[in-house]
């Protein structure tokens, strides 16, 4: 379903990653790997299309991602480094939005935001960071309609329990035959591949 | 992609719900600026009727150039923004939606209280629809252009200083002829066509200011 084709990676005149292509079928994961200030976050934001590569192609279902534009967009989840969370909104309301950007219907809002434990009518401001983090996560069970997940560091800032939540989620959404690339550091109990970058 | 425009109208008018200061920084900003001329000009009716339109639009301006940096800038610290490239609706909707939804915070505010200024510069009761129309119609121009030079000036360092240069000469046309519209009406000869004027750039720059500045968001988002 998702195919890169060589791609380069060029950022402030430092090549990151030259020639990389892999491609992933319905149900798989690709773990990315490697050492602080490799590509990581750049690949991700390359396989979202936020950052454009310096050669190479990205193709989901055949069609090269720049032709599909919002249609892509819709069957895609991004989680990116910042959490995507306002401070002065409450983790429902934040939630709520997001589902609206994301053109998703609005559903079970609140059993999403229990599932991860996070107070759902105090603004975030007052959470602390790992529950910040968890707030920004519960996107991830309202969006398994979308068959692409691109997480860059999710068990970042979690407990033990949130971590395996995310597990959990990440292993159900590939049972369905989604495909999810993810970047970490820590060990995952998520079955896939590892595509290792060197700095 | 209404749902999606809704949504950020709404998420973005409930932010400035929660944040009041930022909201009354703007108005505040008008007020204070509008209230000293007559102190610091002197009480001589004849002169502070003569240079209203232009004091009281400058004030405008002003207080819509001072809100402009956080457009984006919030959005682009968090995350959000990145979501909203990724998100349903082309991005020159989310655009407008978001300029909108500046201009009911930071200029529809100005708009409602001008009439007040109007009395503190003895402009005849006449004259006070006719600066309040033309503030209804220029400051969403200068909303929908500020969104251009917000996006050009994200994430760069002094990027303040850099938008009032890129915006000033965008929004000199509106100046003189939202000033002049008042002008004109006060030396009995309608202003009319200034008001016309004034539309027809609102028009323009509906059409085109959201897709010049979702371009420049995606440059500045990489």
């Amino acid at each position: 379903m998702l195919e890169a084709a060589s791609i380069d990676c060029v950022r402030q005149g430092r090549s990151l990653f030259r020639a990389l292509s892999f491609s992933l079928a319905a149900g798989e994961a690709l773990r990315v790997a490697g050492p602080n200030g490799c590509g990581k976050t750049s690949l991700l934001r390359i396989l979202c299309g936020l950052l454009a590569p310096a050669a190479g192609e990205i193709r989901w279902k055949g069609s090269r991602i720049g032709e599909l534009n919002e249609e892509y967009s819709r069957e895609l989840v991004y989680l990116g480094h910042a959490p995507a969370v306002k401070d002065d909104l409450t983790a429902a309301e934040n939630l709520r939005f997001a589902c609206a950007f994301a053109g998703m219907a609005v559903l079970e809002v609140e059993s999403a935001i229990e599932r991860f434990g996070v107070p759902a009518n105090t603004p975030i401001k007052r959470l602390s960071q790992g529950q910040k983090r968890r707030a920004a996560l519960a996107r991830l069970v309202l969006s398994s309609k979308a068959p692409l997940w691109l997480l860059d560091e999710p068990f970042v800032a979690l407990d033990a329990p949130a971590a395996r939540l995310v597990e959990g989620l990440v292993s159900g959404h590939l049972a369905g035959g989604g495909v999810v690339v993810y970047a970490t550091h820590q060990e995952a109990q998520i079955p896939g591949r590892v595509i290792s970058l060197d700095a | 992609m209404l749902d999606v425009s809704l949504g950020i109208l709404r998420r973005d008018l409930l932010l400035a719900l929660r944040r009041r200061s930022d909201v009354a920084t703007a108005l505040l900003f008008f007020l204070i600026v509008a209230s000293l001329f007559p102190l610091g000009v002197g009480a001589e009716p004849n002169q502070l009727r003569a240079i209203a339109p232009g004091v009281i639009w400058v004030a405008a301006l002003l207080s819509s150039m001072l809100s402009l940096s956080h457009l984006f800038a919030d959005d682009h610290a968090d995350g959000t923004l990145e979501q909203m490239l990724l998100g349903a609706a082309p991005l020159g909707v989310v655009v407008a939606a978001k300029a909108l939804a500046h201009w009911l915070v930071c200029g529809l505010p100005l708009v409602l209280v001008s009439p007040l200024i109007a009395l503190q510069y003895d402009l005849p009761g006449g004259l006070h629809g006719v600066l309040a129309l033309s503030l209804a119609l220029g400051t969403p121009v200068l909303s929908l252009v500020g969104a251009i030079g917000a996006a050009l000036t994200l994430g760069l360092r002094g990027g303040g200083v850099l938008l009032s240069l890129l915006v000033l000469p965008l929004y000199v046309p509106v100046l003189i002829i939202g000033a002049g519209s008042v002008e004109m009406a006060a030396a009995g000869q309608g202003g009319m066509g200034q008001l016309l004027l004034l539309g027809a750039l609102l028009a323009v720059a509906a059409v085109f200011a959201p897709w010049a500045s979702a371009a420049a968001l995606r440059i500045s988002a990489e």
